[in-house]
């Protein structure tokens, strides 16, 4: 199994060196002048014509496209990603400090996505075809239906405005002292409006699973043996179908980084998703290419991460031929 | 119309006589699987009625869809203006059913540009094999580890938005997993019984491959063609809700949203939010309905009893 992890591992780096030469591509044919987005914005403003043909050179601006990818290349592994137009400060720095934003109301949804859609399945799954199998059926479906942003709409109209109980967007309440309290309230209503799709798809994969599962010789086994009913479900059942669950919240990521761009949008909340929305609106080329690189690292290494913990939580795959 | 399809009374019959299904060909057998699954039945009855709202766009509103009046600026519903005004004062009414017509081509032209390019490369991949299929399989991995709705905004963003290019960038960017699923299918159904009869038989490697191998792969296709409709679609009204997709004055389903980002008309004019957003929401509903229980009638493991 070792030489599984060690392989796998070493499998994200063609694809990581893939993934920068697909995006250097695309923006290389952006419009604008490159040179102005690798220097610092302040020394570019003091710099002469003379100057800016010798930060050209000394960048390697003038060299052949491949030559370029490779300089940059070089200075992306640095954690250099050039200077964003708009903040005037390294695209770094902002992605950063977007992704702090971001990531508490990601983790949120993914919590409330797996607690709500695996126990909603679940119910789902032990009587299926009932009333109750139909309802939750039909709000999984919706799910998967509704626009993030419309869901969104939905949920300010009625918590924030009609039930008033939480606010309508940003970060904290101007004009109120900062607190975890405060700032935890801001993050209920987007991570639920982000959480909806994946609980939906959660739901219906645990039920078809689990009704898959039920069905196994090791379940009739274990009720020969004369174990109660949940018991069988629950410890028999349960553990064999939730095993793919990992797989699957791995490959949600991209579509949560989509559905964030949306619902940060409509909940003026200055995530990763805002931020790549702003960049786009000032033609903010270095912002762009620095976000599409960062999410697909992310998305990346966590895929990787999801194959790792799914080899270790299921003792039946032996990966000895790799 | 009965003499010329004899499988359609056949179907009739079936429920009846259970035994017949043995016999029925394998047409009558899907529609009969299909019928059966009610959510797939209601979705494909309404959108019957959303594509007939559509192509008969000029017959069933009164008003252009850009034109404005004065007086209606987010003015409530009326007789005549069924569903209101919206901010510019266009009736709304008319700019849902046009804008029906934009999200219905977007996602159908979007889907046939992923679907020809999956097709193509997924075949490649499963027919050759080795080096070719190698390179096409990484090229995949690679486009799906970006997060799509992303890197189609940072291509909208220098292409310009427009429906045109909205189209072409969705569909340019959204074949890799059908490609997968078609290299996937061809790669098991390769090794089915009736390949091998085929070839024994000395059947040359390219009738193999369309007459016998692709028939097994459009079916899977065409579930994951009709989901990929529902994704264009709510693609392309999250590019429109930004501002990125179609632009106004041509409505979409997801500019006439735009106008809800303002808590004032989210609180009090409902009319200008919710005719689109609910036009999405039962429009994607349903074509899951029916790609659900397309899945379920191609499937031949389900049984019919």
């Amino acid at each position: 199994m070792s030489t599984y992890i060690l392989r796998r591992i070493l499998l994200v780096f063609p694809l990581l060196l893939g993934v920068t030469i697909i995006n250097y591509t695309i923006f290389a044919l952006a419009p604008g002048d490159p040179v102005s987005a690798m220097i610092d914005p302040f020394e570019l403003s003091q710099m002469t014509e003379e100057d800016l043909q010798a930060a050209r050179e000394a960048l390697g601006l003038n060299e052949p496209v491949p030559v370029r990818y490779l300089l940059w290349l070089g200075q992306a592994v640095q954690g250099n990603l050039g200077y964003s137009i708009w903040f005037n400060t390294p695209v770094f720095d902002v992605m950063l400090r977007a992704l702090g934003n971001s990531m508490p109301v990601m983790i949120f949804a993914l919590l409330i996505s797996t607690i709500a859609g695996i126990t909603l399945g679940i119910i789902s799954a032990l009587k299926p075809y009932s009333l109750l199998d139909s309802v939750l059926t039909t709000f999984a479906f919706a799910g998967v239906a509704v626009p993030g942003f419309f869901f969104a709409l939905l949920l300010i109209y009625a918590v924030a405005i009609k039930m008033d109980i939480l606010p309508t967007g940003g970060v904290t309440t101007p004009g109120v002292e900062p607190s975890l309290g405060n700032r935890l309230s801001h993050i209920i209503l987007p991570g639920l409006a982000l959480a909806y799709e994946t609980t939906g798809s959660l739901l219906r994969y645990t039920r078809s699973s689990l009704l898959e599962v039920l069905h196994q010789d090791y379940m009739t086994t274990a009720r020969a043996k004369g174990l109660v009913e949940h018991v069988v479900i629950l410890r028999h059942g349960l553990r064999n179908a939730l095993l793919p669950i990992i797989t699957i919240l791995g490959l949600r990521l991209p579509s949560m980084f989509g559905g964030a761009v949306l619902i940060e949008t409509v909940f003026n909340y200055p995530g990763i998703g805002l931020t790549m929305v702003q960049a786009t609106g000032m033609r903010d080329y270095p912002l762009l290419m620095g976000g599409v690189l960062m999410t697909a690292v992310l998305v990346l290494l966590s895929n990787l991460l999801a194959d790792l913990s799914y080899t270790v939580a299921d003792p039946r795959i032996r990966y000895e031929e790799g | 119309m009965m003499a010329e399809r004899p499988d359609a009374t056949l179907t009739e019959d079936m429920f009846d006589e259970p035994k017949r299904s043995v016999v029925a060909t394998p047409r009558a057998r899907f529609w009969l699987r299909f019928r059966r699954h009610r959510m797939a039945m209601a979705g494909l009855v309404f959108l019957v009625v959303v594509v007939l709202l559509a192509v008969a766009a000029p017959w069933v509103t009164q008003h252009l869809p850009t034109k404005i009046h004065s007086g209606l600026t987010r003015a409530a519903p009326t007789a005549d203006h069924i569903l209101g005004g919206d901010v510019a004062g266009r009736d709304i009414w008319s700019r849902v059913v046009y804008g029906g017509r934009v999200s219905l081509s977007v996602g159908l032209v979007a889907v046939s540009i992923s679907i020809l390019i999956a097709l193509i490369l997924g075949t490649l991949s499963g027919y050759y094999g080795g080096a070719v299929d190698m390179i096409i399989m990484r090229l995949t991995d690679i486009m799906m580890v970006f997060p799509t709705l992303i890197l189609i905004m940072a291509v909208v963003s220098m292409l310009g938005p427009s429906i045109y290019n909205v189209m072409a960038i969705i569909g340019l960017l959204g074949w890799p997993s059908s490609a997968r699923l078609v290299r996937g299918q061809i790669l098991s159904v390769r090794e089915w019984d009736f390949v091998m009869a085929a070839r024994c038989l000395g059947v040359q490697d390219r009738n193999i491959m369309f007459k016998h191998i692709l028939p097994h792969v459009l079916a899977p296709l065409l579930v994951a063609a009709t989901f990929g409709v529902a994704g264009a679609i709510l693609t392309e009204a999250g590019l429109s809700f930004l501002g990125l997709g179609v632009l106004p004055p041509t409505p979409s389903w997801g500019n006439m949203l735009n106008g809800a980002q303002s808590i004032y008309i989210l609180e009090r004019h409902w009319w200008i939010w919710l005719p689109p957003g609910m036009a999405i929401l039962l429009t994607v509903l349903a074509i899951n309905f029916v790609g659900d229980g397309l899945r379920d009638a191609f499937d031949p493991r389900m049984t019919l009893d």
